[in-house]
C-alpha cells in the first residue's frame, strides 16, 4: 500500500491505495463516487472522464498512486446546492442522454473542452469529444447540448 | 371546455423527469452496489474456439490470497434444474444443444466458461482466475457460417452430426411461375457481418440469498426482469415464488441485455451454495466474448420483375449463424425479418427460408432490429440492382412498387395497418433536393473530382411492438406478447405506475407519466413510474422489439380508463348525481349544465379515507389491465444517406442523412428523435465500421473497444429528422413502435450511397462495412 493525499470536489483525502490500482477505483471503491462510470478496459470509451486540476482525464487511464496532490472534480461535484451546472443543465434540455452511462464522462469532457474553448464550431465539439463514446445518442443532441452550453444558438 | 387549465403532454417534446440522477452521477447500475459479506466471482474462460477439457485444476487458484472458492462445471452440476433456456425452438425438429452455464468436457468458442473463482475482492478472483489450470486439446474449428453449413466442416456439436439447426420455409404465390415468366429476375448475394451491440454499461450481477428460506434476489443489468424470473426459475430449481429479480438503472440493452446468461445463474447458484452476496462485474473486453453477437448471415436474394420496373416476386435464402449454442431467442432473430423481404412493395409471390448453423462463436441473438435491419438491407439494395439492371432511376422504381392503399395484405401474409411510404419518399426527397444533389453530383463526376458525391435510399416498412400473443403462439415463441400495467392513486393525489416494461435509456418515466398525467389532469411530476422489480411489478413481459409503447402504454392508457370509470362512480355518489350525468375533461367531473365538480385526486381521497362510498365499493382507487395487440405496429419511412468517397484513399463519410420517419403519433417528439438518431449511428456503425472479425484459429481478434470501430461524435454528422404520420388504427393512442426504425432503415441507404458515388467507375457491390480498405479495392477492381 501507498499513501497518497488527494483533494477531490473540494475535500482533501488521505488514502493508501495499491500502487496497481487506477484512479477510477480509487473514486469509485475507496471514495464511493460511483458517478464515474467504467465502460471499458483500454481507455477508449470515456465514461471515466475527471477533471484534474481542472483537464479531462480518463480516470482509466492513470494510477491511484499518480493522483498523489492533484486537486480532482468528478460529476458528484459539479452541481452546487442542488443547482445543475450549465452543462448538466444542456445535456438535460437538449436530451442528450438516454440511458445515462456514457453520461458523467460526456459532461466533464465538455466542462473541459468549453474551458478550453468557448465557443466550438460543431466540428470542433465532435473532434474535442471523439474520446468518448455513446451507444444511444447518435452525438446529435450531445453536440447540440455543448453548443447550448457553449451559449450558442442551437441549430433547429 | 373544463375549469381547470388545460394540459396537454402527450405529443410535447418535454425534457426527461428521469435525467438528475444520470447528470449528478447518482444512478443506480448494479456495478454501483454492493451488499455486506459480497464475494466477486470471476470466470475462467477457454481461449480456444473448440477443445476437448480432459481436467480443471483448481488447487492453485484456491491457494491464491483471498480466494474463497472455486468450482469447475463438474462441481456445480448438482446446482441446476435445468440448462439455460431457448425459448424459441423455430421448428418441430430444431436442434437444440444442452448449454449450462459452464462447459464440461468441450469449449465451443472463445470465451466459452469452464471454471469460477471467487474471492475477497475483484482483484484477487481475477488474479486466481488466471492460477487454474486447464488441460485443453484444441481442435479444429470452423467461425464463418458458410463453411459451417458446408459438407466435411467440423462439427460444433458432433451428436447432431451436422452444424444445422433448423431450416424454416414461408411460401406464398406461385412463385415458380412468376420467377419463369419474369422479364427480368436480378439476384444477389450480402453478407450481413457479425457485430458486437456495446451497449455502454457493460453488464453486470448482484445476487443475495437467504439460505435458510431459500430465496434468492437477482440485480443484474438486465431488459428482461420478468423473463429472468420465469426461466431462471428452472435453471436454478427454485419455484419463482422465491426468486425475485431486479433491474435497477440499465446502461443500454439493443437486445444483448435480452437474455438468460451463465453468469446470471452462476451468480445465484454460488449465493445459494455459499451463502453470501456474489458480485460479477464484466470487463469490456471480457463482454466481446461472453456477451451475445448479433447479425452474422449470408443472405440470397433473387427479384422477378416485368421490364417496367414492376416487381412480382421475391426468393431469399438465409444462412444465419447462430453461434455455438441457442441463446434465449437466437433462432428466431433472423425470422423476425422473415415477412419483411417484399419491403414497402406490391408484389405476388414470396419464397423465404432461413437455416440457421452453429459455428464456433459467441451464440448470436437480438441486436437491435433483430432480422429487420438485415431484411431491410437485402431487398433495398436488390431494389437498387433492379434499377441497374433496367436502367431506372432508384426513386422511380420504388415509386412504382410502394403499396399506396391501407390496411394492407402482403405477400408474405401478414397485414400493414397503416402508412404513407409515398409522403415520406416525397417529404425525403424534398428535404434532399434530389435534382440540386444530381447536378453536384454530375458536376463532380465531369471534373474528376477525388472526392465524388452518393446518394442512398432506404424506403423501408417494419414490424415491431412484439407482439400478438397468438401469432408468437403459431411460431413456437415460448411467451406471449403482451405487457401489464397498474395506476395507483395515492391519497394525496399522486399516481404510481406499475408498468411490465422496463427502461434502459427509452425514456418510460417520462413518457408513461406524460399519458397519465393526460388521462388525470395531473403534472408528469405527480406520476411515480416504477418498474424493474418483479416484487413490485409481479406481471410484465419486459422491453424489446419496439414494444413498450406500443403494448405497455395501451395497457396503461387501458388502466387509466378504469381508473376514471372507478372515479367516476365516486364522483357521482359524492355529487349525488347519476354517474351518466357527469362530464369528464381534463381530470374534471362535472355535472352537466353546473358548475358542480370534482376531480380525480379528489376521488382518490374519498377511495382512500373510504369514509362515503357507494355501497359495495372497494376503497382505493387502482387498475390494472393487461393488453395483448391484435397486430404488429408498422413503422415505415424514408431515409436517405449522402456520402462523399475519397476515390484515392477509399475514405467513406457520411454528409448529409435524412430520417422521414411514420411512427404514427408521437408521445414526445424529443424522445422519438433521439431514438431516430441513435438507430440511425447504429445503422450507419454497420454499414461503414463495425465487424467482429475471427482468425482461422477461432480467435476473435479486435475483441475490444481499441480495434472493433463503435464510431464517435468526430465518424458521423448531424441528422436531419422528419415525420409523416400515419396513426395506426390498431390501438387507441394511434403509436407505433420508435425504437429501431433507425437501425432498420440505414444500412442499405448508406451502403446504396457509397455505391451510387462509385457507379460511374462501375462499382455495383461492396460490403459491409464499407472501410476504405474494401472500397478502395472496389474501384481498383472495377477499373480492371
Amino acid at each position: 500500500m501507498t499513501g497518497i493525499r488527494l483533494t477531490v470536489n473540494g475535500t482533501s483525502h488521505e488514502l493508501d491505495v495499491e500502487p496497481r490500482e487506477l484512479l477510477v477505483y480509487v473514486l469509485r471503491e475507496r471514495l464511493g463516487l460511483t458517478g464515474t462510470n467504467v465502460g471499458c478496459d483500454t481507455s477508449s470509451c470515456g465514461a471515466c472522464t475527471v477533471l484534474i486540476d481542472g483537464e479531462s482525464v480518463k480516470s482509466c487511464t492513470m494510477l491511484g498512486v499518480q493522483a498523489d496532490g492533484r486537486e480532482l472534480t468528478t460529476i458528484e461535484g459539479l452541481a452546487t446546492s442542488g443547482e445543475l451546472h450549465a452543462v448538466q443543465q444542456a445535456f438535460h434540455e437538449e436530451h442528450a442522454l438516454q440511458c445515462g452511462f456514457c453520461t458523467p464522462g460526456f459532461v466533464m469532457a465538455t466542462v473541459s473542452l468549453l474551458e478550453e474553448n468557448g465557443s466550438p464550431s460543431e466540428d470542433e465539439i465532435r473532434e474535442g469529444l471523439e474520446g468518448n463514446l455513446c451507444r444511444c445518442t447518435g452525438y446529435h443532441n450531445i453536440v447540440r447540448a455543448v453548443q447550448a452550453a457553449s451559449g450558442k444558438e442551437v441549430p433547429a | 371546455m373544463s375549469a381547470v387549465e388545460e394540459r396537454t403532454f402527450v405529443g410535447a417534446p418535454i425534457p426527461r423527469k428521469e435525467d438528475a440522477k444520470f447528470l449528478t452521477g447518482q444512478a443506480r447500475y448494479v456495478e454501483n452496489l454492493s451488499a455486506p459479506g459480497m464475494l466477486h466471482l470471476a470466470v475462467v474462460r477457454s481461449p480456444h474456439a473448440h477443445a476437448a477439457i480432459s481436467s480443471v485444476d483448481l488447487s492453485a487458484a484456491l491457494a491464491a490470497d483471498g480466494v474463497v472458492a472455486a468450482f469447475s462445471a463438474a462441481d456445480l452440476a448438482e446446482e441446476w434444474g435445468g440448462a439455460l433456456p431457448c425459448a424459441w425452438p423455430v421448428t418441430e425438429d430444431i436442434k437444440i444443444p444442452e448449454h449450462f452455464p459452464l462447459a464440461a468436457d468441450r469449449a465451443r468458442y472463445a470465451g466459452d466458461g469452464v471454471a469460477v473463482v471467487l474471492a475477497e475482492s475483484r482483484a484477487a478472483a481475477k488474479d486466481a482466475a488466471a492460477l487454474v489450470e486447464v488441460d485443453y486439446e484444441p481442435l479444429p474449428a470452423v467461425t464463418d457460417v458458410a463453411e459451417a453449413a458446408a459438407d466435411g466442416a467440423p462439427l460444433v456439436h458432433e451428436d447432431f452430426g451436422t452444424n444445422d439447426s433448423y431450416t424454416w420455409v414461408l411460401q406464398a404465390g406461385e412463385i415458380d411461375e412468376v420467377f419463369s415468366s419474369a422479364d427480368v429476375v436480378v439476384k444477389e448475394r450480402y453478407v450481413q457481418q457479425r457485430l458486437v451491440p456495446n451497449a455502454m454499461e457493460p453488464r453486470a450481477v448482484l445476487a443475495e440469498s437467504i439460505v435458510s428460506s431459500g430465496e434468492l434476489t437477482l440485480t443484474t443489468a438486465t431488459q428482461i426482469p420478468h423473463l429472468l424470473r420465469t426461466t431462471l426459475s428452472g435453471v436454478l430449481g427454485v419455484p419463482e415464488s422465491k426468486l425475485r429479480i431486479i433491474a435497477p438503472d440499465v446502461g443500454g440493452g439493443f437486445g444483448s441485455k435480452l437474455d438468460v446468461y451463465a453468469e446470471e445463474a452462476l451468480a445465484l447458484a454460488l449465493a445459494r451454495r455459499l451463502g453470501r452476496p456474489i458480485k460479477w462485474v464484466e470487463e469490456r473486453s471480457e463482454g466481446y466474448l461472453a456477451t451475445i453477437h448479433g447479425r452474422d448471415m449470408v443472405q440470397e436474394i433473387e427479384l422477378a420483375a416485368t421490364s417496367a420496373g414492376k416487381i412480382t416476386g421475391v426468393r431469399a435464402h438465409l444462412t444465419a449463424s447462430m453461434g455455438a449454442y441457442l441463446q434465449l431467442v437466437t433462432p428466431g432473430v433472423p425470422l423476425l425479418g422473415a415477412w419483411l423481404y417484399c419491403g414497402c412493395y406490391d408484389m405476388q409471390a414470396y419464397d423465404f427460408s432461413c437455416t440457421g448453423v452453429f459455428t464456433h462463436t459467441t451464440p448470436t441473438d437480438a441486436y437491435r432490429g433483430a432480422g429487420r435491419p438485415e431484411s431491410t438491407y437485402a431487398i433495398e439494395r436488390a431494389v437498387n440492382a433492379l434499377a441497374r439492371e433496367l436502367d431506372m432511376d432508384v426513386v422511380d422504381v420504388r415509386r412504382l412498387n410502394m403499396i399506396k392503399e391501407f390496411p394492407a395484405p402482403i405477400v408474405s401474409g401478414l397485414e400493414i395497418d397503416s402508412g404513407d411510404f409515398e409522403g415520406a419518399l416525397d417529404r425525403g426527397l424534398e428535404m434532399l433536393d434530389y435534382d440540386a444533389f444530381r447536378s453536384e453530383q454530375a458536376a463532380r463526376r465531369e471534373s474528376g473530382d477525388t472526392k465524388q458525391l452518393g446518394v442512398g435510399f432506404s424506403t423501408y416498412v417494419e414490424m415491431c411492438g412484439l407482439a400478438p400473443s397468438r401469432i408468437l403462439g403459431a411460431i413456437s415463441y415460448g411467451a406471449g406478447g403482451w405487457e401489464s400495467a397498474t395506476i395507483r392513486f395515492m391519497p394525496t393525489g399522486t399516481v404510481q405506475v406499475m408498468s411490465g416494461a422496463t427502461a434502459h435509456g427509452q425514456s418510460h418515466a417520462t413518457t408513461f407519466s406524460q399519458i397519465v398525467a393526460d388521462a388525470f389532469g395531473v403534472d408528469v411530476e405527480a406520476v411515480e413510474f416504477l418498474a424493474g422489480d418483479t416484487a413490485v411489478v409481479p406481471l410484465g413481459m419486459d422491453t424489446y422489439g419496439s414494444r413498450s409503447l406500443s403494448v405497455g402504454g395501451i395497457a396503461l392508457y387501458q388502466a387509466a380508463g378504469k381508473v376514471v370509470e372507478k372515479a367516476r362512480l365516486i364522483a357521482a355518489h359524492q355529487l349525488e348525481v347519476a354517474a351518466e350525468d357527469l362530464e369528464y375533461e381534463n381530470g374534471t367531473f362535472t355535472v352537466a349544465g353546473t358548475d358542480r365538480a370534482m376531480t380525480v385526486p379528489e376521488t382518490a381521497l374519498q377511495a382512500w379515507t373510504a369514509h362515503n362510498l357507494p355501497d359495495g365499493m372497494e376503497p382505493g382507487l387502482e387498475a390494472t389491465s393487461v393488453y395483448d395487440p391484435p397486430n404488429f405496429s408498422w413503422p415505415g419511412g424514408c431515409h436517405i444517406a449522402v456520402v462523399e468517397v475519397d476515390t484515392e484513399t477509399g475514405d467513406a463519410r457520411v454528409k448529409r442523412y435524412i430520417a422521414v420517419d411514420d411512427v404514427g403519433n408521437m408521445v414526445n417528439p424529443l424522445v422519438v428523435a433521439g431514438q431516430v438518431h441513435g438507430g440511425v449511428t447504429q445503422g450507419v456503425a454497420q454499414a461503414l465500421y463495425e465487424e467482429a472479425v475471427y482468425d482461422d484459429a477461432g480467435n476473435l481478434v479486435n475483441g475490444s473497444m481499441t480495434n472493433y470501430l463503435v464510431p464517435s461524435a468526430a465518424e458521423v454528422p448531424s441528422y436531419e429528422v422528419d415525420h409523416v404520420a400515419a396513426p395506426s388504427p390498431t390501438n387507441p393512442l394511434g403509436v407505433k413502435g420508435a425504437g429501431e426504425t433507425g437501425a432498420i432503415a440505414s444500412t442499405p441507404a448508406v451502403i446504396n450511397a457509397v455505391i451510387d458515388a462509385l457507379s460511374h467507375l462501375g462499382v455495383t457491390d461492396i460490403d459491409m462495412p464499407a472501410s476504405p480498405e474494401r472500397v478502395w479495392r472496389a474501384i481498383e477492381e472495377a477499373s480492371q
